[in-house]
């Protein structure tokens, strides 16, 4: 008799996309398998590569700009809004009043379009379909107003160097309100559907944790690490654009499961709406644009300019040779480095649980691979 | 009118006259040629004056700062602030020991990212960057490590995990090979794939044209 049967033999190699409808993209995750186990997990990933920094040291900085919002395009104003801090930071310029309350409220909304997007696929992929169009629903509504404002829903190009190049539109701050009052009886309508459900929380609670401690060592920012019990949140630690102004909470939670992760995005919507309200009542009156010349040539020196994007801290270190293009763009993707923690988090987790750890993570592929 | 004047215009320069009917494009590929180098010329212009500018950094006066200087002497070049940003230079053999040390010591515990910055024209050529950040002082600090070509720093997945697919990108883009990383193969780019695009001599449109033959089953990806 052999030693072992063939239902000893239980390694088993199973590749996850690149093709995948739960991978959010072009992901593709090697799993080492031993029965539902998952023993280790490989990601293979740049199928998005296009060279956005090799780009960058081509282009103009006001050409480059167009470019960020193609990274993590379903928070395409917070990659321009830290695109513009940055070269601003360099130039040695800062928005005026008025164009940073504009930018906060626009990025805000965002990043709660950002959220909801999450929010919809996550649920998807879990098997719940109906949050999924509840999301869509009033995503739309904050794209009509990216709409409004710029002429494009996602890829917006919303902001410019030194500040904005378009006035609001006329009713913009009634605008604003309105989807305010509007939007948090759905984000309570959300958590009715989600938040105490049996299914839900079975398949998120204990899921996929991360502890504090893993994320400093892995670098993980963002809704991951607060969920974690780590208060720590870019617009507090290190304000920008004016965001010392605003009375918000950063949300956190303690066991660092997908659950929390989930409780934690729910409430940063509550507290973007937090911020929109108070912005949008006090937006100054004045210029929109910085003193910044046609020709944006920073003197020669670096900088690196990080800020709380949706999905964590995206940070941009550009340096200048003083001429009128980046010497380098380099682009820290809050995405790229969090999906590194997907390993720790999945190993010895289930096979179904690798896409709610994936959904959990909220990534962007064309923010990974950029 | 229109079409008298323009094959006079390519007649100018002869050799591509022949070509009766591909006239449209082919002159105006070449009439233009001397027009070019008034755009071109402000591209070409600027970088050999420009490095030897340098950046407009002040010296880094601070309790940490001499910490450092003490601990690590002869290993760090200089630190200096640049618009309130505080960066270290460090001799390629210290680096580790400089971010173990801010980990342990000043409790820079959040390696932010990693990065490289290539000057051809430099005899170290590259600049390989680390950006820490600390929780609990809320303050960043930068370690800058002048490398040449070929130099193959240690590895930082030691001290802080997530270097490992930061050092492998700065591999991927740059051909830095990181000694001791447990895993230095691309991340982005195809792992067959030749050349390493952020390299400066690396131009825009350039590929690797036997990569794509083979994989993509086409001539040119572009």
């Amino acid at each position: 008799m052999p030693d072992s049967t063939f239902l000893d033999t239980t390694e088993l190699v199973l590749n996850m996309g690149p093709q995948h409808p739960s991978t959010h993209g072009v992901l593709r995750v090697i799993l080492k398998l031993d029965g539902e186990k998952v023993l280790g997990t490989e990601c293979v990933i740049g199928y998005l590569h296009r060279g956005v920094e090799k780009i960058a040291e081509n282009r103009t900085y006001a050409q480059f700009n167009p470019y960020v919002d193609r990274m993590d395009y379903v928070a395409a104003i917070s990659n321009g809004l830290g695109y513009c801090l940055a070269v601003e930071k360099l130039l040695n310029v800062e928005a005026p009043p008025r164009a940073q309350a504009i930018r906060v409220i626009l990025t805000e909304l965002n990043r709660i379009a950002s959220h909801l997007l999450w929010l919809g696929t996550h649920a998807l992929d879990i098997g719940a379909i109906t949050p999924v169009f509840y999301c869509l629903r009033e995503r739309e509504e904050a794209l009509k107003i990216f709409e409004k404002y710029c002429g494009a829903r996602l890829t917006t190009h919303a902001f410019r160097i030194g500040g904005l190049l378009y006035e609001t539109y006329d009713g913009f701050e009634q605008e604003i309100r309105d989807f305010c009052t509007m939007f948090v009886p759905h984000v309570d309508e959300y958590e009715d559907l989600l938040t105490h459900n049996r299914i839900w929380v079975g398949r998120l609670k204990d899921v996929g944790i991360l502890s504090g401690e893993e994320c400093k060592e892995y670098g993980v920012t963002g809704p991951v690490l607060r969920a974690a019990g780590v208060e720590w949140d870019l617009r507090k630690a290190q304000p920008y654009s004016g965001y010392e102004k605003y009375d918000f909470e950063i949300p956190i939670r303690q066991n660092g499961d997908t659950y929390d992760r989930y409780m934690v995005r729910m409430a940063e919507m509550r507290q973007s709406v937090r911020i929109m309200q108070q912005a949008v009542e006090a937006i100054p009156e004045g210029p929109i644009m910085g003193k910044v010349g046609k020709v944006i040539k920073p003197p020669v020196g670096e900088a690196y300019v990080s800020i709380e994007a949706p999905k964590g801290e995206l940070g941009y270190y550009v340096v200048s040779d003083g001429s009128t293009q980046p010497y380098r763009v380099r682009v820290r993707p809050p995405s790229f480095v969090n999906l590194q923690a997907l390993d720790r988090m999945i190993r010895g987790g289930l096979v179904a649980d690798v896409v709610a750890v994936i959904g959990t993570l909220d990534i962007v592929l064309g923010e990974i691979d950029r | 009118m229109a079409d008298e004047q323009k094959p006079g215009g390519s007649e100018a320069a002869p050799p591509p006259g022949s070509e009766a009917a591909g006239q449209p494009v082919k002159p105006a590929a070449e009439a233009p040629k001397p027009a070019p180098p008034k755009p071109a010329a402000p591209k070409p212009a600027p970088p050999p004056p420009k490095p030897p500018a340098t950046m407009a950094a002040t010296p880094w006066e601070s309790d940490l700062a001499r910490e450092l200087k003490e601990t690590f002497g002869e290993g760090i070049s200089a630190t200096s602030t640049y618009l309130g940003q505080n960066f270290i230079v460090a001799k390629p053999g210290s680096a580790i020991p400089i971010l173990e040390y801010l980990k342990l010591e000043s409790d820079f515990d959040y390696l932010v990212d990693i990065t490289a910055v290539d000057w051809p024209k430099r005899a170290e050529r590259f600049d390989v960057v680390y950006i820490l950040y600390s929780f609990s002082r809320n303050e960043r600090v930068r370690v800058k490590v002048l490398i040449a070509d070929g130099f193959q720093p240690e590895t930082a997945v030691g001290v802080h995990l997530t270097a490992n697919w930061l050092e492998r990108e700065v591999y991927d883009m740059f051909g830095i090979e990181f000694a001791g990383h447990p895993d230095m193969r691309r991340i982005l780019m195809p792992d067959e794939w030749q050349g390493y695009p952020l390299r400066k001599d690396y131009g825009i449109l350039q590929q690797d044209q036997r990569w794509v033959r083979e994989n993509l089953g086409i001539e040119s990806g572009q």
